[in-house]
């Protein structure tokens, strides 16, 4: 882990925004060590995001950076991978960004399979507006919207992911660098739509409004609240009831649209 | 349609809808993405792209909804595609947010909204230009905008490509606003030999690899010359106020000089941007101001009400935003009463009464019925007292 | 001709006059230079209910792209003769299909009855050309447009390998021109 981190960063934009014991510079420190192991020229990558906490990774990275607006990154971002995909396309986005506003979008950019990986920074609230509940909220949980706990279902990201069509999907906790960094490394080499769902804590909103204490209790939780899946087999039903799978979940090969649309041109242009 | 007009060396004859025009004068102007979600009726614009665009090596997606087509055609087009969607009224409505991105962004593109009956569902099959003012206003806040709205088949293309040439001038997204009458009738049109057409593109910075880049420093112009992502320059780029840098910037002074600079960078150069037409203004006792295909029916109108003697004259605005105040005015000038007939209530006749003023009568003839707007009617105006 | 010839062509979704609109004025504006629009009736009712198509001719530059003073109505259901009856001025043309328009066109309208489609299903043998055979008709009652630019604008729109069909409906229509509407082609002279 002796890699030079700033060779990534735009140092003038630091300080970031993010509160003492977010998870999110953790992650993001995971997909910078995951693209100094492709050595993908920096000039080829674009970062794209849409608007919460985050959103703002970004602007802290020295790639082709888009902050878009909110939900609407993946179709920010398929614009630019269609109009030229030699372009890496990596999408940021939050829970709130990429499940409610942008859900219609994710599930679509699922099925249409271009080489774009998103990375959820799913920390369960909507951080930037104020901790309001958003679609990952578990049940029961304490949002500023749901001052009473949230009685609706969250949403699955994975599964949600994979009934729809991407052909790579993984969680992770920031808490496992390790496994984070697996992850995200391997979503980025694959060829198509790949999702990770990055858990983060925030501890500002929902580790105060639900009483989750600070930054390591709150990562504590999030491990009582999965298990890994290479061990899924050996634990019995009862064992995993109401819990997370980590780990690569799905995995699968299927055209991806740029190249299918490329032998299209090739097809019509003779 | 096997003749790929847009590349021929000699004029092209065609008989065409304005939607198959509107496509045509897309792929002339270099169009090269476009992203879209069907709705009536503007469909056929997205149906020819999805035939024609791939056989130029260009790139159709049909999205989820409005919203992700109008996002797509922002990314595309940082990445160096000339870029484009269509739709109408509800669509158009969905898509706002994301115009407002793009002219805070400055990122060139065009959007054709092929106006139809509203609010919400409405008519979408009658004719309508009761989007007028959303073309204007759409967006939230204070924004610079650039409308077109053609009246016939060439005009359709002309216009077309007059909005990607606007657009990549003045980085900014520009539309084209078509009523259905226009977009649905087909007439004969010439396409003029490639070479024939002026094609404007975005302008590039001056840069030698390494040199630092600010995306959005602008010269006397007001414009900052652009780089699309992947040239070498790493560059962000927000909807958030920034400076010239394109970071967000919060400092009440950088906002001021943003949000002047959008909207002074179409104002300072707006005499660029007018285009219009004067038909038998110079005497005109009566001038009619109308557009689009309402503006066909004020020229039977004038010349009808010239053969029973009135000096009746038509102003025809083709740039309807930023508006051409003064040439209306002049064309105003003999003007004893001012008619305007729109298919809505009245949106541009207000503009007309505030270029005015009270010293002139200004009476609106206005339909919103999903029919066209008859000559009889506009002529019963300018005779009636 | 007057300087503007407007032609409202009008029956069901599926009968080929949108198609026949287009040709019409293709013919006139592209292979006879004169000037033309053509438009038609868009929404739910052109997929298999009312369906209406109009063409303005015109030696000069056309203003007002819609019918105000119908020169020639062609009607292929009793519905559309109903409908856009009581729209035509005294001087208009009417061509009816004497099968599909039972009632009787008013006397005070020039008129021909002919049965377009059963001519296009029993003489040509295909039904789908009623379009081309009501504008054989037209054709040869008006001659609006002249039968070269005609022919090369059915040629120029038809589905390949139809060619001889569509040329045959064009002749059956001209011939039935002069069956059933010789007083015209009198008249005209």
């Amino acid at each position: 882990m002796s890699m030079d981190y700033f060779q990534y960063l735009r140092k003038e934009r630091m300080p970031h925004i993010w509160c003492p014991g977010c998870g999110h510079g953790t992650i993001m420190k995971s997909i910078l060590r995951a693209l100094d192991k492709l050595k993908w020229a920096k000039d080829d990558v674009v970062v794209v995001s849409g608007i919460g906490c985050s959103s703002r990774t970004p602007g802290y990275l020295d790639f082709n950076t888009l902050h878009t607006t909110h939900g609407r990154a993946l179709s920010f971002a398929q614009g630019v991978k269609v109009a030229n995909p030699n372009l890496k396309v990596i999408v940021i986005s939050g829970d709130g960004d990429a499940m409610a506003i942008g859900g219609n979008h994710f599930i679509h950019a699922c099925r249409r399979n271009m080489d774009i990986t998103l990375i959820v920074f799913n920390n369960n609230i909507y951080g930037m507006t104020g901790g309001q509940a958003s679609p990952t909220t578990f049940t029961g949980s304490k949002g500023t919207t749901a001052p009473y706990g949230a009685i609706e279902q969250p949403f699955d990201v994975c599964n949600m992911a994979q009934a729809s069509g991407a052909t790579y999907v993984a969680r992770a906790l920031d808490i496992d660098a390790v496994a984070m960094d697996r992850v995200i490394l391997s979503a980025l080499q694959n060829k198509g739509f790949s999702v990770v769902d990055a858990w983060s804590q925030c501890t500002t909103y929902f580790g105060r409004q639900n009483k989750w204490g600070d930054a390591s209790e709150m990562m504590d939780r999030y491990k009582e609240m999965t298990y890994n899946v290479r061990l899924a087999e050996k634990m019995s039903p009862e064992e995993k009831a109401g819990k997370y799978p980590v780990g690569m979940l799905f995995q699968t090969s299927r055209p991806e649209w740029c190249e299918e649309y490329g032998k299209l041109i090739e097809r019509v242009s003779k | 349609m096997s003749a790929e007009a847009t590349e021929k060396k000699a004029p092209v004859i065609k008989f065409l809808a304005g939607n198959e025009a509107c496509m045509e004068g897309a792929l002339a102007a270099g169009c090269r993405f476009f992203a879209g979600y069907p709705i009536s009726p503007s469909s056929e614009i997205a149906e020819k792209m999805s035939g024609r665009l791939p056989k130029l090596g260009g790139k159709f997606i049909q999205m989820e909804d409005e919203i992700a087509s109008m996002g797509a055609i922002i990314g595309a087009s940082l990445a160096g595609a000339k870029s484009m969607t269509a739709t109408s009224g509800p669509g158009f409505s969905l898509m706002q947010e994301n115009i407002g991105y793009a002219m805070m962004a400055e990122v060139p593109c065009v959007v054709v909204n092929v106006m139809r009956g509203g609010p919400s569902t409405g008519n979408p099959t009658g004719p309508s230009q009761s989007d007028v003012m959303q073309c204007r206003w759409g967006t939230h806040g204070d924004h610079p905008a650039i409308v077109l709205s053609p009246n016939s088949i060439r005009e359709a293309f002309d216009t077309t490509v007059q909005c990607f040439n606007f657009a990549e001038q003045f980085r900014t997204c520009v539309v084209l606003a078509m009523d259905e009458i226009v977009a649905h009738m087909r007439e004969k049109i010439v396409i003029p030999a490639k070479e024939d057409i002026k094609i404007v593109n975005r302008k590039k910075p001056n840069l030698k690899p390494g040199d630092p880049y600010k995306p959005y420093e602008a010269d006397a112009s007001l414009i900052p010359p652009m780089m699309n992502f992947g040239e070498g320059f790493r560059y962000h780029v927000t909807g958030l106020d920034h400076d010239a840098t394109g970071f967000p910037s919060g400092a009440p002074d950088n906002q001021e000089i943003l949000h002047r600079r959008l909207v002074d960078k179409v104002e300072m150069h707006k005499d660029e941007l007018f285009l219009f037409e004067n038909h038998r203004t110079e005497d005109a006792e009566v001038l009619v101001v109308a557009y689009g295909s309402t503006s066909r029916s004020a020229k039977r109108a004038v010349e009808e009400a010239r053969a029973q003697g009135i000096k009746a004259g038509l102003f025809r605005p083709i740039t309807l935003f930023p508006i051409p105040e003064k040439q209306i005015a002049l064309a105003a000038s003999h003007a004893k009463k001012v008619v305007v007939p729109e298919m809505n209530l009245g949106q541009y006749r207000l503009e007309v009464e505030r270029i005015l003023g009270p010293a002139v009568p200004v009476v609106g003839v206005h339909r919103v019925n999903g029919e066209p707007i008859a000559p009889s009617l506009i002529l019963s105006a300018i005779v009636g007292g | 001709m007057s300087k503007r010839y407007e032609i409202r062509l009008a029956g069901l979704g599926g009968q080929g006059l949108v198609l026949a609109g287009v040709i019409l004025a293709e013919a006139a504006s592209i292979f006879e230079n004169k000037n033309a629009v053509q438009s038609q009736s868009y929404g739910p009712e052109s997929r298999g209910g009312a369906s209406k198509s109009e063409v303005i001719i015109s030696d000069e530059e056309i203003d007002y792209p819609k019918a105000t003073h119908i020169d020639l109505l062609l009607c292929l259901t009793d519905a559309a003769a109903e409908k856009y009856l009581k729209d035509c001025p005294e001087t208009a043309l009417v061509i009816a299909d004497s099968d599909l328009v039972p009632s009787a066109i008013p006397e005070k309208y020039r008129s021909v009855k002919a049965p377009i489609t059963r001519l296009a299903r029993e003489t040509v043998g295909k039904e789908f050309v009623t379009n081309i055979v009501a504008l054989g008709l037209i054709q040869e009652l008006t001659g609006i447009v002249g039968l070269p630019a005609l022919e090369k604008a059915v040629l120029g729109r038809v589905p390949k390998g139809t060619e001889d069909l569509n040329k045959r409906a064009l002749e059956v229509g001209r011939e039935a021109a002069h069956e059933y509407g010789a007083h015209i082609l009198s008249a005209r002279g």
